[in-house]
C-alpha cells in the first residue's frame, strides 16, 4: 500500500483529518505522512484495524528549535534626490515544535515502514501530543522516553514518568538547547 | 529495603521488595519494584536509568563515523550486529553499497555474534535457575572461542569496532577463515553435549514449562521482536523479512515455539544456534574475493545529503533499528536506536503476575536482556 492510498483512507476514514505527505530527500526515500494531531489516536486506531499496521515498531522524538530566517529584499529608495536600489536583510522567525515519529509495520503482511509524524503546538505550554499507548502497547516505554528527553506530553498515556533521568529532575536533555550543568554541580542538582 | 500494608481481609501483609539495582540476577544495574502476597507476585514495575548516559546526544555531537564505537557499547555482547545495524542505517542515508565480500564477512560475524549471545544467554539461564556454574561454564568455553576469532579479526573481543558503512573496516585471511570453518565445524557437537545435558532435564522442564506465558496477540501488539516473539509462534525474522545484506542467499529456517513460556523461548535460543550454524558452512563456502569498502565511501567527513533513515537488523536480542537524520552537516541531527532489550521488557509485569518471586528471575533471564543497550 503507498503512502498516498493510506492518506487517502485516512482522510475518507477519519473527518476532519489532515494528512500531509513529507518527501524525504536522502537516498532511502522513506517519505512520511504528517497527521495532525486532535485526530491521532483514531488515525492510529485506523491503521492498526484496518490497514492491519500491527507493529508499531519504532517511537521517537525530534527537537526543531526556533528558527531564524535570513532574506535578502532588494528594494527602490530615494537617497538624495537619485533612486538607488538598496539591499536590505530582513528576519524572521519560524517557531520551533517538537516532533514524534513513527515506525510501523505489518506483521501479518510483512510490510513497512509506514512513518508517521506529528508535531506538537510549540516546545514550551503546548507540548502536547496524543497517546498511542493504548493501541500499540509497544510505545509505552518509548513514549515515556520522549516525555523525560524531550518534554513531550502524551496525553491517555497510563504511566507517564521518567524513565532514564531521575525523579526530581527538572530538564531535557535532548533538546537542542539543552545546557548540562558544570560536572561538579551534578550532585547538587540531584539533591534539589 | 521492605515495606508492608495489610491485606483488604486485614491479616496476612504484602511485601514491597525493591529487587535489584544490585541483585545478580538481573545481569546489571536492573531494579523491579515487586509487591508480593507470600511468594506470589501481585504487581510489578521495572526501573531503568542507572547505566543511562544519553548515548544518543553523545552521537549527535559526534561525527557519522565516531559514532561506531558507541555502538559496540550498546548490546556489548553483540558488538558486531549493532555496528551492523548502523552501517545499515548511514548506507541508506547517504546511497553506499557495500562490496559482495564485505556482506559474506558481515554476515559471518553476525552469525558468530548470535552463535555466542545465544550460548550466553542459555547458561546464564540455567545460572539463574540455580544450576550453579556448571552449563555457564561449558557455555562460556564454546563463547571464548567465537571472541578469539573476533579478536583476531578486529583485535578486540566484545568492542570490535569492525564495521565502516561501506564495508568493514580489515578484511580476513583465508587463515581466520578456515579457523572460523573449523569453529563451525565443532560446534554442533557442544550443541549435541548441551542439549543432552539440559534439554530434557526434568528440574528445568519443571521450572521453564508454563512459565511466564506470552500470548502471541500480546506479543505483538507490545512490539517484542526475536526469540521472544517467535517463541509465541509469531513467524517474524528480518533477516527473512527484510532480506537486508545478502541473506536470501542462504537456505535457514526460522524457528517457532507453541507456547511462549521459557522453555520455548530457551528451545529458540538453541534451534537458532544450529540454524546460524547452516548458514555459517553455506557462507564460508561461498565467500567471494574483490574488495571489502565502496570506494565511494568517505569515512572522515562525510557529509549525507539533508534526509532520514530508518534501518534495522536481526541482532540476537530482536530489532535493532537506528533513525537518524541528516541536516547536511558531518554530525547527525538526529540520531535514535530502537532498543530491542528495553522494548521487550514491557511485557515483564503481564509474565510476571500470578507466578513465585522465584519464577521472576527466571522469565527475566529467558528475555535476555543487557543494560547498556536498555539505558544507553
Amino acid at each position: 500500500m503507498t503512502l498516498e492510498e493510506i492518506s487517502g483512507r485516512l482522510q475518507t476514514g477519519i473527518p476532519g483529518c489532515q494528512v500531509e505527505m513529507v518527501i524525504n530527500g536522502s537516498p532511502s526515500a522513506q517519505n512520511s505522512l504528517l497527521i495532525d494531531r486532535h485526530h491521532g489516536l483514531a488515525a492510529a486506531r485506523l491503521l492498526r484495524d484496518d490497514l492491519q499496521l500491527d507493529f508499531c515498531s519504532n517511537v521517537t522524538a525530534v527537537d526543531w528549535p526556533d528558527r531564524e530566517k535570513t532574506e535578502k529584499i532588494k528594494t527602490k529608495q530615494i537617497v538624495d534626490g537619485v533612486e538607488k536600489e538598496v539591499e536590505e536583510t530582513r528576519k524572521t522567525t519560524i517557531p520551533g515544535y517538537l516532533e514524534v515519529v513513527y515506525h510501523l509495520f505489518s506483521m501479518a503482511k510483512k510490510e513497512g515502514p509506514v512513518v508517521l509524524r506529528m508535531r506538537t503546538g510549540n516546545r514550551t505550554d503546548d507540548a502536547s501530543l496524543p497517546s498511542v499507548t493504548p493501541v500499540w502497547r509497544s510505545a509505552e516505554f518509548q513514549e515515556r522516553e520522549a516525555f523525560d528527553l524531550f518534554g513531550i506530553v502524551f496525553e491517555g498515556h497510563p504511566d507517564l514518568r521518567r524513565i532514564l533521568m531521575w525523579e526530581g529532575f527538572t530538564d531535557h536533555p535532548m533538546r537542542k538547547d539543552y545546557v548540562p550543568p558544570p560536572d561538579d554541580d551534578f550532585e547538587l542538582s540531584r539533591e534539589q | 529495603m521492605t515495606q508492608s500494608a495489610p491485606t483488604e481481609a486485614g491479616q496476612d501483609e504484602l511485601m514491597e521488595i525493591s529487587m535489584g539495582p544490585q541483585h545478580p540476577s538481573t545481569h546489571g544495574v536492573f531494579r523491579m519494584d515487586v509487591r508480593l502476597d507470600g511468594e506470589r507476585v501481585l504487581r510489578l514495575k521495572p526501573v531503568f536509568g542507572y547505566l543511562h548516559r544519553n548515548h544518543e546526544k553523545i552521537a549527535e555531537g559526534a561525527s557519522y563515523l565516531a559514532a561506531i564505537p558507541y555502538t559496540d557499547r550498546l548490546d556489548y555482547l553483540c558488538s558486531m550486529t549493532n555496528n551492523w545495524g548502523y552501517a545499515l542505517a548511514v548506507e541508506k542515508l547517504a546511497g553506499l553499497t557495500v562490496p559482495e565480500r564485505a556482506e559474506y564477512i558481515r554476515v559471518i560475524v553476525a552469525e558468530l555474534t548470535r552463535l555466542q549471545n545465544h550460548a550466553g544467554m542459555a547458561g546464564f539461564l540455567l545460572q539463574d535457575m540455580g544450576a550453579s556454574g556448571t552449563p555457564l561454564m561449558y557455555a562460556f568455553r564454546e563463547r571464548e572461542k567465537v571472541l578469539d576469532l573476533f579478536e583476531s579479526l578486529s583485535g578486540a573481543r566484545m568492542m570490535c569496532n569492525y564495521m565502516r558503512f561501506g564495508g568493514v573496516r580489515v578484511d580476513c585471511s583465508a587463515e581466520w577463515l578456515s579457523q572460523t570453518a573449523k569453529l563451525v565445524g565443532t560446534f554442533g557437537g557442544f550443541l549435541d553435549e548441551f542439549e543432552k545435558l539440559l534439554t530434557g532435564n526434568e528440574i528445568l522442564m519443571a521450572r521453564t514449562q508454563g512459565v511466564g506465558v506470552l500470548p502471541r496477540e500480546l506479543a505483538i501488539n507490545a512490539g517484542i521482536t526475536g526469540p521472544g516473539l517467535r517463541a509465541s509462534g509469531v513467524n517474524y525474522d528480518l533477516r527473512k523479512v527484510d532480506r537486508y545484506g545478502v541473506y536470501d542467499r542462504f537456505a535457514f529456517r526460522v524457528p517457532l515455539g507453541e507456547h511462549g513460556d521459557v522453555f520455548d523461548r530457551y528451545m529458540m535460543r538453541v534451534l537458532e544456534m544450529r540454524e546460524s550454524l547452516k548458514i555459517l558452512e553455506q557462507a564460508l563456502r561461498d565467500i567471494p574475493g574483490g574488495p571489502i569498502m565502496d570506494p565511494k565511501a568517505r569515512l572522515r567527513g562525510l557529509r549525507p545529503k539533508a534526509g532520514e533513515a530508518y534501518a534495522r537488523v536481526e541482532s540476537p536480542k530482536g530489532e535493532l533499528g537506528f533513525y537518524l537524520i541528516s541536516d547536511g552537516s558531518t554530525n547527525p541531527y538526529r540520531y535514535r536506536v530502537r532498543p530491542p532489550s528495553l522494548i521487550n521488557l514491557t511485557v515483564l509485569e503481564d509474565m510476571c503476575l500470578g507466578h513465585n518471586i522465584a519464577d521472576v528471575v527466571v522469565i527475566l533471564g529467558s528475555i535476555d536482556i543487557v543494560m547498556g543497550e536498555v539505558d544507553r
